[in-house]
């Protein structure tokens, strides 16, 4: 089993987030990044469960800058055998699909693993676009994945529950909850991730969108404070204030 | 110039996301003074309601396809012969599958999760799990929108759409659906599309204790959550797990009872319309994002909640 796995970095949920530029640019300084979550504790985790128990190898590709490394260096400390970042920094997902694709094909991969999306823009795009890219089928949102032989099966998200389904190998799958359980590195990964091979390869995409300006939220109103005694008065107040029930 | 809205069918009607994204599609083809057809798979009673959402046209393939190449191939089909430049698609399960795939399919460029119509070129979206916003120019003369759920609205003052059928090469079925499992036996709506919900923490003590609030979430016709400790620890079913390694939420009304408001947590739920919270401690960081307050026990503020909707209702 050949597994590529798609790893991103992400700001750390607790982060400020703020922006420079009027409005343009991510304000990173002072930001601790890492693995994306759906990446590092859903597709990571279960293609190095499938390699554990099925033989095979594990391939993380990135796209980004060095900058990305040490959560390169993470993903690999967690089990990876090898890492490939592919030296752009990325601003669309068309973009990083294109390079991820033109890096994976003729590789033999036999399963792309992604995270259901990065927890910065939130997009959710370039899994199935590698999939179109590459004419693999795609599962999406995924939280059960079992392979047998070139037959993988596959539980995922659907209107009102969850569906089983088949498909062949070779299959492209976005992970999301219920899929792993988050591993912590232990001593002896974090040692042997230092000489795992990293392999940093040049390219070129071009974006099909493009930001042109980030802006915060309106700052939330005071919440309103009901006295315990009176929860018929909230009950009132989401009927005729908030109109939602 | 038109738009094409890609809609897709459970048991028969189209699903809430799949009237978003029709909505949303009229709404926009409206602003240009054009038309907006819809493509579905599968067969509906006359125009499944989908002409009330503003579109003119139903494009009706008999095939009752799910595979996501298919999809890929009977749009990217459907989007020629009406000539569309912008193609819109709930942002769900079924979108992150086919709107990708569309969009490399027919060389547009995509924006997910918008959360307007776009205007002047510009399309707004959340990012950052809700922390701030951005507006967003495709720099391709083709489009494909998805439309974060619960954002935009199903829009009712429409017609009656006419429906024709129409066919495509689509290729060979590779993704096998073999069986679905409703996510709760009890009829609840499921939490990715609930309108209502009603949600718990470690501050409800155990698992023993949450007849309030499903009681609660009975009355109300709301869906149950929890904080992620809480189906970490079993004692509720995973599915229910909210926030940033669950899942997002948006619903127009989250309770939550007993749980702190952790960042993780809250990145989960920070898009829901209105926020109420009800914890014993005035601390509490989840009060600081939240539009209705109780200061109080849960055990105690739930039942009379539950005392009070029921009033209501009678
Ligand atoms: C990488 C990462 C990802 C995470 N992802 C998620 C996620 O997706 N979702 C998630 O929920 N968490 C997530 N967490 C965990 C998160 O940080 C919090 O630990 C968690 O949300 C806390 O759950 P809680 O509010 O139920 O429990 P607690 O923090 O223990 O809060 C319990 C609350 O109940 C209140 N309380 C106690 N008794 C009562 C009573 N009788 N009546 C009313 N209130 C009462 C207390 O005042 C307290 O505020 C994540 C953490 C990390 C590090």
């Amino acid at each position: 089993m050949k597994i590529l796995v798609c790893v991103s970095q992400a700001p750390d949920t607790t982060s400020r987030i703020a922006f420079t530029e009027g409005g343009k640019v991510f304000e990173s300084s002072g930001v601790q990044y890492i693995v994306n979550p759906y990446d590092e504790w859903y597709a990571l985790v279960r293609g190095i469960e499938l390699k554990e128990s099925l033989g095979g190898s594990v391939t993380t590709v990135t796209v980004g800058s060095a900058a990305c490394d040490p959560v390169i260096r993470k993903a690999l400390a967690i089990g990876a055998d090898d890492a490939v970042r592919l030296d752009v920094d990325p601003t669309d997902a068309m973009q990083v699909a294109s390079l991820i694709a033109g890096y994976a094909t003729d590789k033999g991969f036999d399963l792309i693993l992604c995270g259901k999306e990065t927890i910065d823009h939130n997009g959710s795009i370039v899994p199935a676009m590698v999939a179109e890219m590459m004419d693999w089928p795609f599962i999406a949102l995924a939280s059960k994945l079992e392979v047998n032989g070139r037959v993988a099966s596959v539980q995922r998200e659907s209107a009102g529950g969850t569906e089983s389904v088949e498909v062949s190998l070779p299959l492209v799958l976005s992970a999301a909850k219920g899929m792993a359980e988050q591993r912590i590195p232990n001593m002896r990964g974090i040692m042997s991730a230092r000489s795992k091979p990293l392999l940093v390869e040049s390219g070129q995409a071009e974006p099909a969108t493009e930001v042109q300006e980030f802006t915060l939220p309106p700052p939330k109103g005071a919440c309103k404070i009901i006295p315990a005694e009176q929860a018929e008065e909230l009950i009132r107040l989401l009927r005729e204030e908030a109109k939602v029930i | 110039m038109s738009v094409l809205a890609i809609v897709s069918l459970k048991n028969g009607q189209p699903t809430k996301g799949g009237l978003e994204a029709a909505s949303y599609a009229a709404a926009y083809a409206k602003s240009l003074g054009t038309d907006a057809v819809a493509l579905i798979s599968g067969s509906i009673d006359g125009d499944g309601g989908l002409g009330a959402t503003g579109v003119q046209r139903v494009l009706v393939h008999a095939g009752g396809i799910t595979d996501s190449s298919q999809w890929a191939k009977l749009g990217a089909a459907a989007g020629l012969e009406i000539g569309a430049d912008a193609t819109v698609i709930s942002h769900d399960h079924f979108g992150r599958a086919v709107g990708p795939r569309m969009a490399v399919r027919i060389g547009a460029g995509m924006v997910s999760g918008v959360t307007a119509l776009p205007k002047s070129g510009l399309v707004r979206k959340n990012v950052f799990s809700g922390k701030a916003m951005a507006d967003v120019a495709v720099k391709q003369a083709k489009a494909v929108y998805s439309v974060t759920p619960n954002a935009f609205g199903i829009a009712s003052d429409g017609g009656v759409a006419t429906t024709e059928s129409f066919d495509a090469e689509v290729g060979a079925v590779r993704e096998q659906v073999v069986s679905f499992h409703a996510a709760s036996e009890d009829g609840q709506v499921p939490l990715p599309e609930a309108d209502l919900v009603v949600s718990a923490g470690r501050g409800l003590k155990g698992p023993e204790n949450w007849g309030i609030v499903e009681d609660l979430a009975q009355a109300l016709g709301a869906t149950t959550a929890c904080s992620r400790p809480v189906s970490d620890i079993g004692w509720r079913p995973h599915h229910e797990h909210v926030g940033q390694t669950g899942i997002t939420i948006r619903p127009n009304l989250y309770i939550a009872a007993g749980i702190s408001g952790a960042i993780q947590h809250l990145a989960g739920v920070n898009q829901s319309k209105v926020i109420v919270v009800i914890n014993t401690d005035p601390e509490a960081p989840f009060f600081k994002a939240a539009d209705y307050g109780i200061v109080g026990d849960a055990f105690e503020v739930l039942p009379r909640l539950t005392a009070a909707v029921r009033a209501l209702n009678s």
